[in-house]
């Protein structure tokens, strides 16, 4: 397998008035498990319900309720565990972490604490061809979500829907690894695609699929201890991530170069406001108590599951993407782009297969994608097929029609549909590569414009004006090199 | 180990259980009493014995995933103090 080779991005350097200061940061993304139904229930996990319509006793936390975990969900975060490359732990333990909040029936949230289900990994996260960092994974463990709290229907009250409660999420835990905003951004970039890739979480951050709690911290460039950090909480798209990060570390460089301490602390980002605040009423919550949840037995994974689940692992996008570098001779970039998602990748192949590869990852990615973007529409709703794409590319392959022509062509498949040389044929886009027929042409153009002639004999570079007008004179159809080494002998030019 | 009458308040509030001032002392000295007995038992060699979490011999039941439950809106709001448009209404919490 071939494999590409990185060298490690230059963190971002923050110039402060007596120096200058990096940023390190640690994240905690959660991550809603991709599955039916709860990690302790049988209700359901559709999204968008009637407020309150997919809960069952036991997420409402009616006494003597017991929990009986989901077996897919266990299956999932292994399988998402060895997607990052990740120790699976065949035995795990679920604690109660105590807390009371409305949305919190149960008064606890059942988790992993001393013994997560799984251990440690790493992603690749990238940056530009040839630039990535390794981050490390500290541990996922497994857990339920909470409910939602609605503040704005009434003035004194909140109202709360436990439909998500007792949800399957996933924490992903991170080591301190990433240096800048943008790094932290495409931290959570990664590891979307990879579980999309798994299948394991859809990644839809407006529904709150996925979440990240950043940990900031800043120190002197140099510095090798780590500085006191800050918590932010609970974040759901990649521009407030990056906003609050870069927020949060030019807060706590001033505060430090004023001679002040950063106070270690969980803060809420206000993307109104463009800052962070103390989130104070947290504090003293974070006293949980957390104790081996007695109504659940430690899990025990079989081997057997985990060699079974990453049997049938998918191939990922680091992986796919060497793959496609290699086998395809297109750039890094461009196997980037293709293996954002998954379909876009295989919409690319299908089309490559027995193609030039560099050609088709410029139709795929120029073209259509371009076109698609414009309309907001998904691979999977393009009204081209690879089919139909290969197809054009074939044509210009054989000559049949000109560069020019099948830009034209496929304007008019996107739109229309249609099988693309039955379309050449019918409406006559064939490219004239007749020499006798394209020699009339460029006769009759020099002919038409003697005065022209003579500049272009004395200044060769006025010869693309006449292969201009040869093109128009036969609609675009004649042969572009053709008609260039015509007009050049007419003319008797370089 | 030894609480003092600041833990045990703290402790309560975190449980949100209401503890009169008057009777501080008495819950202080019950806790103390009950962390001293686990600290003499911590004093047993358990060294290379497996930690008991079952006195049966089995395993984590698991569950297949389907949807087996829900749709009883008006069961899982029928004891709430205050419940509207099918939510749980309760006062104000907001960050």
């Amino acid at each position: 397998m071939t494999e590409l080779s990185y060298r490690e991005p230059e963190p971002k350097i923050i110039a402060g008035v007596k120096g200058d200061w990096e940023i390190v940061i640690g994240m905690e993304v959660h991550a809603q498990v991709q599955a039916k139904s709860k990690l302790f229930s049988g209700a359901s996990t559709e999204f968008g319900a009637e407020p309150n319509s997919n809960v069952s006793l036991v997420d409402a936390a009616m006494p003597g309720m017991l929990p009986v975990i989901n077996a897919f969900c266990v299956e999932q975060a292994v399988r998402t565990g060895l997607g990052l490359k990740a120790q699976i732990n065949l035995r795990s333990v679920f604690d109660r972490k105590n807390y009371f909040y409305p949305d919190l029936p149960q008064g606890y949230q059942i988790s992993q604490y001393k013994h997560p289900v799984v251990g440690e990994g790493e992603v690749l996260v990238d940056l530009a061809p040839g630039v990535a960092r390794k981050v490390r994974i500290e541990r996922i463990h497994l857990e339920q979500d909470a409910g939602k709290s609605v503040h704005d229907m009434d003035p004194e009250m909140s109202f709360v829907d436990l439909n998500r409660t007792g949800c399957a999420l996933m924490e992903i835990v991170s080591m301190p690894d990433i240096r800048g905003p943008e790094e932290a951004a495409e931290y959570v970039r990664k590891l979307r695609q990879i579980m999309r890739y798994l299948g394991t979480c859809d990644g839809n951050m407006q529904e709150g699929s996925l979440r990240a709690d950043v940990n900031v911290s800043v120190r002197p460039v140099g510095s090798t201890e780590f500085g006191t950090r800050c918590e932010i909480k609970n974040m759901n798209s990649m521009r407030f991530i990056q906003q609050a990060i870069d927020y949060e570390a030019r807060r706590q460089i001033a505060n430090l170069e004023d001679g002040g301490t950063v106070v270690q602390e969980t803060r809420l980002y206000d993307p109104n406001k463009g800052e962070t605040r103390s989130m104070r009423s947290k504090e003293e919550a974070h006293d949980y108590r957390y104790f081996p949840d007695p109504d659940l037995l430690p899990l025990e994974i079989e081997q057997a599951l985990v060699d079974r689940v990453a049997d049938s692992l998918p191939e990922l996008p680091d992986d796919k993407k060497a793959r496609l570098v290699g086998a395809y001779g297109i750039t890094e970039y461009d196997a980037s782009v293709l293996v954002a998602e998954r379909a876009n990748a295989d919409f690319f192949e299908e089309v490559a297969r027995g193609r030039d590869g560099k050609q088709a990852a410029n139709w795929v990615i120029n073209e259509l994608f371009g076109r698609l973007n414009k309309e907001g529409l998904r691979i999977s709703e393009s009204p081209v097929s690879a089919a139909q794409l290969g197809s054009i590319i074939d044509l210009i392959g054989s000559g049949d029609i000109s560069g020019k022509i099948a830009k034209d062509l496929f304007e008019i498949v996107y739109t229309e549909g249609g099988d693309p040389a039955g379309i050449v044929e019918a409406r006559g886009m064939r490219q004239v590569t007749d020499t006798g027929a394209i020699e009339a042409a460029v006769d009759e153009v020099i002919a038409a414009n003697a005065d022209k002639a003579e500049q272009a004999r004395a200044k060769p570079s006025m010869a693309g004006w006449f292969v201009g007008q040869v093109m128009k004179a036969t609609g675009g159809k004649a042969n572009p090199q053709a008609v260039q080494a015509l007009v050049k002998a007419k003319l008797g030019v370089e | 180990m030894s609480i003092d009458a600041a833990t045990a308040r703290k402790v309560a509030h975190l449980a949100r259980i209401s503890v009169a001032e008057d009777e501080l002392e008495q819950l202080t000295r019950e806790l103390d009493g009950i962390l001293g007995w686990v600290e003499q038992l911590q004093q047993v060699d358990v060294e290379g014995v497996e930690p008991m979490t079952s006195v049966t011999p089995m395993s984590l039941p698991r569950r297949e995933d389907a949807v087996t439950d829900g749709g009883i809106r008006d069961k899982v709001l029928a004891n709430a103090p205050d419940a509207r448009e099918g939510f749980f209404a309760v006062p104000k919490v907001v960050e």
